[in-house]
């Protein structure tokens, strides 16, 4: 379960092996991870485990990695023309990069959710029920548990459950937003991977997004990309710095932001660059 | 304040003068704006006014009468006005999945280096003037069609409607093929540049939801785009009722209103084309006008219509399914 937090204050270099940490199970093996967009290298020998039940914050500057990081995880970056992997994503062990790999599989386990709201231009229910839909759930009662259920995780079945047959469009940006959480949570991933998710939000809707990230952490592996270092020290209990491609620095969120052992990491939370 | 009412003051009177540069800005830019609602009007007037006697002569009999005689005076509007929504709706029958799938194919599926050329000469096709299109379907497709599709298809199915009559060649079929293949590049390139408009992060919703590519584009591109690829339909349809050099070079021009895609036919376009040079007797003239207005009309009626459709559905893409 989440006991994050009460783990060994371990510290890690980009590029080192982490060697496996007291009780926790990894969900993530990343080993040596280089990143290609034609000629430019924008992951450069990532290794890095993550772990299961917690979240994992990447901060770092604008350019800096983070997000195609994010996107190699469930190799969203293969939609891109002219990019390269190189190295080995494990999920539980199994490379998602072998050629037998079901990407839509993974892509049902590793949830994502995005920078901007992307809803669907449809109703609030077929925008919950699109996955289940599309993964074979063909009873409506069931389909309506799951897409109730998905709406109550994501803490906006209060919301919208008089307004299920309004356009998703209809609600505001932080509601949208929640609803695509909703929209992953509805085909059971097992990881969420969330790519600045509040950086287009309003400060009230970003706390409620952060409050439900804290919630979800209980069944969900949650990997977090931000620029917003207080978020990252808010609800993460992990945190790696990313510059330049490089995982320059990677430990439990205090450590790393009370006592960073690389002077890069440091002259960053100062907010001397980037 | 004493100065925002100063009348005399040198600040407002420059104000004012840039309030006389506006007016007239509005002034010219409304004239030309009506010039061409009157231009419309006025085409409309002409036409009806000249279609007058025969609208006396027929009154509604002239829209349902199949009788079209110019030597008798008998003018009955009907086997064109079905020949042009025949063939037209035929044509969308065959352009309209060739050119999504065309389009879906350019903006989805298609490696880059592929889709540049393809995406060029498919707008080549637009390109290629109508009559050169109704030359290649007289020369090359109706023979072929003749010995080829129409025999056989009359030998084996003759006794059904669609397929009954003598293989000609110049048919509803023929026009209706080269109809398709004009309006072909229209869907293509307008639906190509609708899908390549839809976001990347509603394909990238889909795909992260675990959606294979194929359901990518038929679950979220397709829905996102499809205002804009009915425009794209639309735009063909208005091509497609108004075509006339191809259609009269391979649709048979015979007056005669018949489901089959053997037999010959004729549209409202055409027959203004062949008969409106030699028509003397007042009437003849009368009843050309009159094709003419029902062709304005209806031209005016599926804008309409589309238009409709279009707003339908933009309202409605939010709401439940």
């Amino acid at each position: 379960m989440a006991t994050p937090v009460s783990a060994a204050p371990e510290v890690r270099r980009g590029g080192d092996i982490l060697p496996d940490q007291a009780a926790l199970p990894v969900k993530f093996s990343i080993r040596g991870l280089d990143f290609y967009y034609g000629d430019h290298r924008a992951l450069k020998d990532v290794s890095v485990d993550i772990f299961a039940q917690q979240i994992t914050a990447l901060i770092g500057p604008s350019g800096c990695g983070k997000s195609t990081f994010l996107r190699c995880l469930n190799r969203m970056n293969e939609l891109i023309p002219d990019t390269r992997t190189e190295g080995q994503v494990l999920l539980e062990g199994e490379d998602i990069y072998q050629r037998s790999v079901d990407v839509v599989e993974l892509r049902r386990r590793v949830g994502m959710v995005f920078q901007r709201p992307n809803p669907f231009p449809k109703s609030v229910f077929d925008n919950v029920a699109y996955g289940p839909r599309l993964h074979g759930t063909p009873r409506r009662s069931e389909l309506e548990a799951i897409v109730e259920r998905s709406l109550r995780a994501a803490a906006l079945w209060d919301e919208v459950k008089d307004v299920m047959k309004r356009s998703a469009l209809d609600l505001s940006g932080g509601q949208q937003q929640r609803l695509c959480i909703a929209r992953a949570l509805a085909v059971e991933p097992e990881v969420l991977l969330m790519d600045e998710p509040c950086s287009a939000l309003d400060p009230i809707s970003t706390f409620r997004i952060e409050e439900l990230m804290a919630e979800l952490k209980e069944r969900y592996t949650i990997v977090l990309v931000t620029h917003n270092m207080y978020q990252a020290s808010r609800v993460s209990q992990r945190t790696g710095f990313f510059l330049s491609g490089e995982l320059v620095e990677v430990g439990v969120t205090e450590q790393i932001f009370e006592r960073p052992q690389d002077q890069r990491t440091d002259d960053y939370i100062r907010g001397r660059f980037g | 304040m004493k100065q925002t009412t100063a009348v005399g003051s040198p600040r407002l009177r420059s104000r004012r003068r840039h309030d006389v540069g506006d007016a007239l800005f509005l002034r010219v830019t409304q004239a030309f704006a009506l010039a061409m609602v009157a231009v419309v009007l006025l085409a409309l007037g002409v036409t009806a006014r000249s279609a007058w006697p025969a609208v006396r002569a027929f009154g509604l009999g002239f829209l349902t009468g199949s009788t079209w005689d110019p030597v008798a005076d008998k003018f009955g509007a009907w086997p064109f006005v079905w020949g042009t929504l025949y063939s037209s709706f035929l044509a969308l029958l065959l352009a309209v999945p060739v050119g999504v799938a065309g389009a879906i194919f350019l903006s989805e599926l298609s490696p880059r280096w592929l889709s540049g050329p393809v995406s060029f000469l498919v707008e080549l096709l637009a390109a290629i003037p109508s009559v050169v299109y109704g030359l290649w379907g007289l020369l090359v497709m109706v023979p072929w069609l003749r010995d080829r599709v129409q025999a056989p298809l009359n030998g084996a199915l003759g006794n059904w409607p669609l397929f009954s009559g003598a293989p000609y060649g110049v048919s509803m079929m023929a026009a209706a093929l080269v109809l398709a293949i004009m309006i072909l590049p229209i869907i293509t390139a307008v639906a190509r540049d609708v899908l390549r408009a839809v976001p990347r992060e509603q394909r990238e919703a889909a795909l992260a939801l675990g959606s294979t590519r194929w359901e990518t584009i038929w679950r979220a591109v397709l829905p996102f785009g499809r205002v804009g690829v009915l425009g794209a339909v639309i735009l063909a349809l208005g091509r497609a009722l108004g075509e006339t050099m191809a259609v009269t070079m391979v649709i048979g021009n015979r007056p005669e209103a018949s489901i089959s895609l053997l037999n010959p036919a004729y549209t409202m376009a055409s027959v203004l084309a062949n008969e409106y040079a030699e028509a003397t007797g007042r009437l003849h003239v009368a009843a050309l006008s009159g094709v003419a207005l029902t062709l304005f009309v209806i031209t005016f009626i599926v804008n309409g219509l589309a238009r409709w459709l279009v707003w339908r559905v933009a309202h409605r893409a939010g709401g439940s399914r």
